[in-house]
């Protein structure tokens, strides 16, 4: 048999024997109803109880009378498991704070890069006699902050957070984290240094030389030791469908970035078939599973009401695990590299769509009825909006995938556009509800400023609609012209000109979201700023507080 | 079935690795082992030291991100029309690492800017000041791979750039650093216009061939 046919076959007989096997086991009961395995991020009285630490208390009054049950105080509420997540949240108090601290001032680095970097898209004699600042050192410097500072120290903050609570067990050998975490930011840093004096491996998002790359596979191993140690001693036996995002993507993170950046090991056409089986697999296995365990965990949290069916979202998991990491071929359609690899990761790519079917259907069933929670609930607000963006931007890259749209999309500012909407309509935004919601928990202090919750939100939402939308247009209508011979080649760079000077604008606006979050960031870790209700910790003292007080 | 399946750390861990082991087999391995027995194309020739280093100060200077190295099947894209080269083969990539086939075209596709634009004073204006030979680009200008010299000040050595009357400042002569010296050497290697493949029969040719006679 030819060898392509051979692999596309052998690709076909596993994915449909996959699916055959899922059928059966769903039809036999295997995974059972998964109504109690939904429920366990609740304490037993706690179902139908609204949460947003993040929310004013004239807020939380309206989210809990909108959730349509009013919260009743009895004994119940000084229960073992509410003692469990006490002990759970104090167990990862200092390792937290740190990664989220070392993750907003990476943000606010990475905002000044981004911008930076567009502006000079359109000014490009601006700040030219700056080597560490011209377009190919600071393009890559913003990508690199983003993609190994602010996620994935974001990500893994609240992943270390959500995990003892999951698990029910305080986090074991926090400080290996903490250990982890500084040497993982000092490799950042470290690399950001040697791509500003132009030491780069050369491949995107593997630029880092690979002797630092060292420090953040050690730091990331570090990391990964709390989460081991912890889920082996757990007290509970199930494990929520966030625990399998976040030991899935900490799993999949070390192999594909060592990989990628072992030495001397790839050259020709076959470095870039790993370039973007890492690129999109650090997108697809690292950051969406870490940013769909917070979905799965916050969503039902602040509703007080579980996942609508616990079963599809295993659906959800596998399928991403299989067709996600699968996909990369298609950034090199059109390229020197053999058709059946584009062809493979075109088909995956499409078959993406299930696990983006999966997640709507779970979390609009979850949500529905209850979408006013949004108006009072900035966690939520946050996270459904990079929910949304989750769905849009899969389905978009499903079908960016596919060789007509590609044709057009591929070597454009379209592009560009579509890794935005993935890493920060998602991503981002998701770990800004996720860190709105942990702080006050952390800090024992309220978000000192509600108002610039909203203002944050608001800059952002309109930075970032300006920034796709004018970017997306721009880079199709590049895509047109550049393949029409009839038009010269400086017709594609001359019309996306006001394109790019809109992408500043958004970039800016979003830039100065950043900032407001940074600096209410700090000052809740301070706890400075007015003193409104008191400590924001769970507990009957307060709960009782707020209750004679009417507030909830 | 009574025995329920427990998404516990085991089925996960395995689940989990045989995904990754998977992607990993098709997508690195399957292409490692095929492009071992990938020759140079014929006509490939290795870099020099010089053209190697330039290659580095083309990496260090990020011009991947605006320029790819890899023009398209002429069914799929004008790229040949636009005069940059033939669809491009596996074997010309003999000698590349890191790869450097990019995914951006905010500029053009450089795979065959030697042989498209030979001369090398341009290439050494156009680093220098971009605008100066192609109105409305936004490619940096890299004013720190030169030195800006009193006229009187030039000696034999030193590399002279040749600029357009409009831009070049009376007194004054832009020469070139080694980085510029070697980034241009680079840039005039890459020339891919050789033919790669020997030529293979395929279908349509034999019909062509009976339909001309």
């Amino acid at each position: 048999m030819d060898f392509n046919v051979a692999i596309l076959f052998g690709t076909y007989l596993v994915s449909i024997i996959a699916l055959f096997l899922f059928i059966y086991s769903m039809s036999n009961g295997m995974f059972g109803d998964g109504k109690p395995a939904s429920e366990m991020i609740f304490d037993k009285d706690e179902m139908g109880h609204t949460e947003d630490p993040a929310a004013t208390p004239s807020q939380r009054k309206q989210l809990q009378i909108d959730a349509g049950k009013k919260l009743t105080l009895h004994q119940d509420l000084e229960s073992d498991e509410l003692d469990a997540r006490a002990v759970a949240d104090q167990s990862t108090h200092l390792v937290v704070g740190i990664c989220l601290t070392l993750a907003v001032i990476w943000l606010i680095l990475a905002s000044f890069a981004g911008l930076i970097s567009s502006i000079k898209l359109h000014e490009p004699d601006w700040l030219n006699s700056i080597p560490w600042l011209t377009f190919g050192r600071i393009r890559p410097i913003h990508l690199n902050i983003v993609a190994y500072g602010w996620c994935p120290l974001a990500g893994i903050g609240v992943s270390l957070w959500m995990l003892p609570r999951l698990l029910k067990s305080p986090l074991i050998g926090a400080r290996w984290a903490i250990l982890g975490g500084g040497l993982w930011s000092l490799g950042v840093f470290l690399g950001v240094i040697a791509i500003a004096n132009g030491y780069s491996d050369g491949m995107e998002w593997a630029e880092f030389p690979w002797q630092i790359d060292i420090l953040l596979v050690v730091g990331g191993a570090l990391i990964g030791i709390p989460l081991w140690l912890t889920l082996l001693n757990r007290k509970v036996k199930h494990l929520y469908v966030s625990v399998w995002y976040i030991a899935a993507a900490l799993l999949w993170f070390p192999v594909l970035f060592t990989v990628v950046n072992f030495p001397n090991l790839h050259v020709g056409i076959e470095q870039a078939t790993v370039n973007w089986w890492f690129g999109h697999n650090v997108l697809g296995l690292f950051y969406t599973p870490i940013g769909l365990a917070s979905i799965y965990y916050f969503v039902p949290k602040v509703l007080g009401r579980p996942i609508h069916n616990y079963n599809i979202s295993l659906l959800g998991f596998w399928a991403l695990a299989f067709f996600y990491s699968q996909v990369g071929g298609h950034h090199l359609i059109g390229g020197p590299v053999p058709s059946w690899f584009i062809t493979l990761s075109i088909t995956q790519s499409i078959m993406m769509i299930i696990p983006v079917v999966a997640l709507v259907i779970n979390q609009y069933w979850t949500i529905k009825g209850n979408w006013r929670a949004l108006l009072n609930s900035p966690t939520l607000r946050f996270v459904v909006f990079g929910l949304s963006m989750y769905v849009l931007s899969s389905i978009q890259g499903s079908f960016e995938a596919l060789r007509s749209i590609n044709t057009i999309t591929h070597f454009t500012h379209f592009t560009v556009a579509h890794a935005h909407l993935g890493l920060y309509g998602f991503f981002s935004m998701v770990m800004f509800g996720a860190i709105y919601y942990i702080m006050p928990r952390l800090m024992s202090w309220e978000w000192p400023y509600p108002s610039l919750i909203a203002l944050h939100f608001w800059l952002v939402l309109i930075g970032f609609a300006i920034y796709i939308i004018w970017l997306s247009i721009g880079g199709w209508l590049q895509g047109l012209a550049m393949l029409d011979a009839a038009r010269p080649f400086m017709d594609s760079v001359r019309l996306t000109i006001p394109y790019l000077q809109a992408r500043t604008i958004g970039g800016a606006l979003m830039t100065l979201g950043h900032i407001v979050f940074a600096v209410h960031f700090f000052i809740m870790a301070w706890r400075k700023g007015p003193r409104r209700l008191g400590a924001a910790v769970i507990g009957p003292e307060l709960v009782a507080k707020y209750f004679k007080k009417g507030v909830i | 079935m009574s025995r329920k399946f427990e998404m516990d750390e085991k089925s996960l861990v395995i689940g989990a690795m045989v995904c990754l082991s998977l992607a990993t087999g098709v997508m690195v391995l399957i292409p490692y082992f095929l492009t071992k027995q990938i020759q140079p194309a014929k006509g490939l020739k290795p870099y020099t030291v010089l053209e190697a280093e330039g290659r580095n100060v083309y990496i260090s200077e990020g011009c991947v991100y605006c320029h790819s190295q890899q023009p398209r099947d002429a069914k799929q894209a004008p790229d040949t029309k636009r005069g940059w080269g033939r669809v491009s083969v596996a074997g010309d990539y003999y000698y590349d690492s890191p790869h450097l086939l990019g995914t951006m075209r905010t500029g053009p596709d450089l795979f065959n800017i030697a042989a498209r634009q030979p001369s090398k004073d341009w290439h050494l204006g156009h680093l220098y000041q971009p605008r100066a030979y192609t109105p409305g680009s936004i490619m940096p200008s890299y004013p720190y791979l030169f030195d800006v010299k009193k006229t009187e000040d030039v000696t034999k050595n030193d590399e002279v750039v040749n600029l357009p009357p409009e831009y070049a400042k009376a007194g004054q002569t832009v020469v070139t650093t080694p980085k510029a010296h070697a980034l241009v050497a680079y840039l005039l290697s890459l020339d891919h216009t050789y033919s790669p493949l020997p030529a293979i029969p395929v279908q349509g040719d034999e019909q062509s061939l009976s339909g001309g006679r």
